[in-house]
């Protein structure tokens, strides 16, 4: 079963073509690594898979339901943890009371669904703590938490391993193979980490504003021309970035 | 006496409670905009002998609304905004006062409060109103510290964002309005904001949060309009400076509680 399908997605912002004719489509199951380079355009995917965005053109389609109808279930089933920036430390609030804002609007904040989560996430005996009292990957694992408590179908994650050390990178990544594994959930994960997402995923897109490559992960990374094609797209896409913040 | 405490207790409640979701939100000076807008409509109201609470409270959410959606629109700064509004609202009230005469003594209640000279009835509307509007916050309430915690995330897990905005918009100003009987439109945001920011000194929990900030609000009020009675003071005054009082005593506690755990780790590292 397809869970996501992406046909011809286009968006411009001020002028800008950000995104120019992406098609992919996504099996359940799957654990699909989007990688590119910064400025293309990966944030602003997800942005328009998560209904933030309505001015794109083309469809997206989530669980058989297009994004633009708002199907408020559909919503229900996506669990969505966005790039890492660091909880508001001064923010009242307890890894329970976070977690506890992933239930549904008109569901009950039921605790054993609550401690299910935190035990999935190895936080349970943390739960009483504020959260920002913990580290940048307890807090990464307290977002998991609340993104999983609704039981979503899919878990989309934009670089949330930013910033983390790399014990808790191989911790948090275990995590996502197990999620994926034992809870059968579709995973959509950006990450620079082309070692992780090598482990990792089990299909790949390369984007850069264009849609690069597509395919199984075994595709991708065994072929030298496409990672070297990779690494060359990117040093260019970072050298128009250094031009463009530097004038030059 | 009786009247005044139950009105200033039932205040005390709701506004601590609005209070710290708008501290969290870095709106901490919107109270005050919506204070002087309703300014504006209460000089509206005394002009044209409508009741004044019902002109300041829909100048006050008309205000706020507006600004809201210019926010929004136009991305303007949320700063500014409140500025906009501020101003805008006590320009309109100095203006009407000017036409229809200077300052009367409903004015002035209107100004500094007048907690002391409660009726019955208005005892019962606060009574009313307060119930309905923490009836609210507490149904909604996950709602609103999601929206609080993470907007975007609440957006992306089907939360009606703008819905819910513009709803606590009213019941801010709702309580605003019900505020200005107690400390008056000059000290209403003190009321809002200083028992919660004294609250998260305790750096404690959401829910345990707001109820400290209800008990440090709840006590600055009884304290304030006991001292203000026994006293012969001004009761608003009175009522903000326990507040602040409440506010410096935890200020210090806190500040003094770390330098000892400071000293005791430095200690231990010695020996």
């Amino acid at each position: 079963m397809q869970i996501v399908e992406i046909d011809r997605l286009s968006y411009a912002y001020s002028g800008n073509l950000v995104l120019s004719n992406i098609s992919f489509t996504i099996d359940e199951g799957d654990i699909l690594g989007i990688i590119g380079p910064n400025g293309a355009g990966k944030t602003t995917l997800f942005s328009c898979m998560l209904g933030l965005r309505d001015d794109y053109t083309g469809t997206i389609k989530i669980l058989g339901e297009d994004i633009k109808k708002k199907n408020s279930q559909v919503f229900k089933s996506i669990g969505y943890i966005p790039q890492r920036k660091t909880v508001d430390q001064n923010f009242p609030a307890t890894v329970e009371e976070i977690v506890s804002l992933g239930i549904s609007v008109m569901g009950k904040a039921s605790k054993e669904k609550i401690d299910l989560a935190l035990e999935a996430v190895g936080l349970l005996a943390q739960k009483d703590r504020r959260v920002g009292e913990l580290s940048g990957g307890q807090q990464q694992r307290v977002l998991i938490a609340k993104a999983m408590v609704n039981d979503p179908k899919l878990l989309i994650l934009d670089e949330p391993a930013t910033g983390i050390d790399l014990e808790m990178q191989n911790k948090f990544y275990s995590l996502l193979k197990m999620l994926n594994q034992e809870n059968k959930i579709t995973i959509i994960w950006a990450s620079h980490d082309l070692d992780a997402v090598n482990r990792l995923a089990t299909s790949v897109a390369c984007i850069n504003r264009s849609m690069f490559f597509h395919g199984k992960a075994y595709e991708f990374f065994e072929n030298p021309d496409l990672l070297k094609a990779y690494s060359e797209s990117s040093m260019q896409a970072h050298m128009h970035l250094h031009n463009h913040i530097h004038g030059g | 006496m009786q009247r005044a405490l139950i009105a200033g207790i039932s205040v005390a409640i709701t506004s601590s409670v609005i209070g710290l979701f708008l501290v969290l939100r870095r709106n901490s000076l919107f109270g005050d905009a919506l204070s002087h807008a309703a300014f504006g409509g209460i000089a509206i109201g005394l002009a044209t002998n409508i009741y004044p609470l019902w002109t300041g409270l829909t100048l006050s959410i008309l205000g706020a609304l507006g600004i809201t959606k210019l926010r929004q629109s136009a991305k303007i700064p949320s700063d500014a905004t409140v500025a906009i509004l501020l101003s805008s609202g006590l320009a309109l009230g100095i203006l009407l006062i000017s036409i229809s005469g200077g300052f009367t003594l409903d004015l002035f209640s209107f100004l500094f409060g007048s907690i002391m000279l409660v009726s019955v009835e208005d005892t019962l509307a606060i009574l009313a109103m307060t119930g309905t509007i923490l009836s609210i916050i507490i149904l909604l309430y996950r709602q609103l510290m999601y929206i609080t915690f993470d907007e975007e995330q609440a957006r992306v897990s089907g939360l009606p964002i703008s819905k819910l905005n513009y709803l606590f918009i009213i019941l801010a100003s709702v309580s605003v309005i019900v505020s200005m009987r107690l400390v008056g439109i000059l000290l209403v945001s003190s009321l809002l904001v200083i028992p919660s920011v004294t609250a998260l000194l305790f750096n404690k929990g959401f829910k345990k949060t707001a109820l400290i900030s209800v008990s440090i609000s709840v006590f600055s009020v009884v304290t304030g309009i006991a001292i203000s009675y026994t006293a012969n003071l001004a009761p608003a005054g009175t009522i903000v400076l326990v507040s602040t009082t409440v506010f410096l005593t935890i200020l210090a506690a806190r500040h003094y509680s770390k330098k000892k755990k400071i000293v005791k780790k430095l200690e231990e590292a010695r020996s």
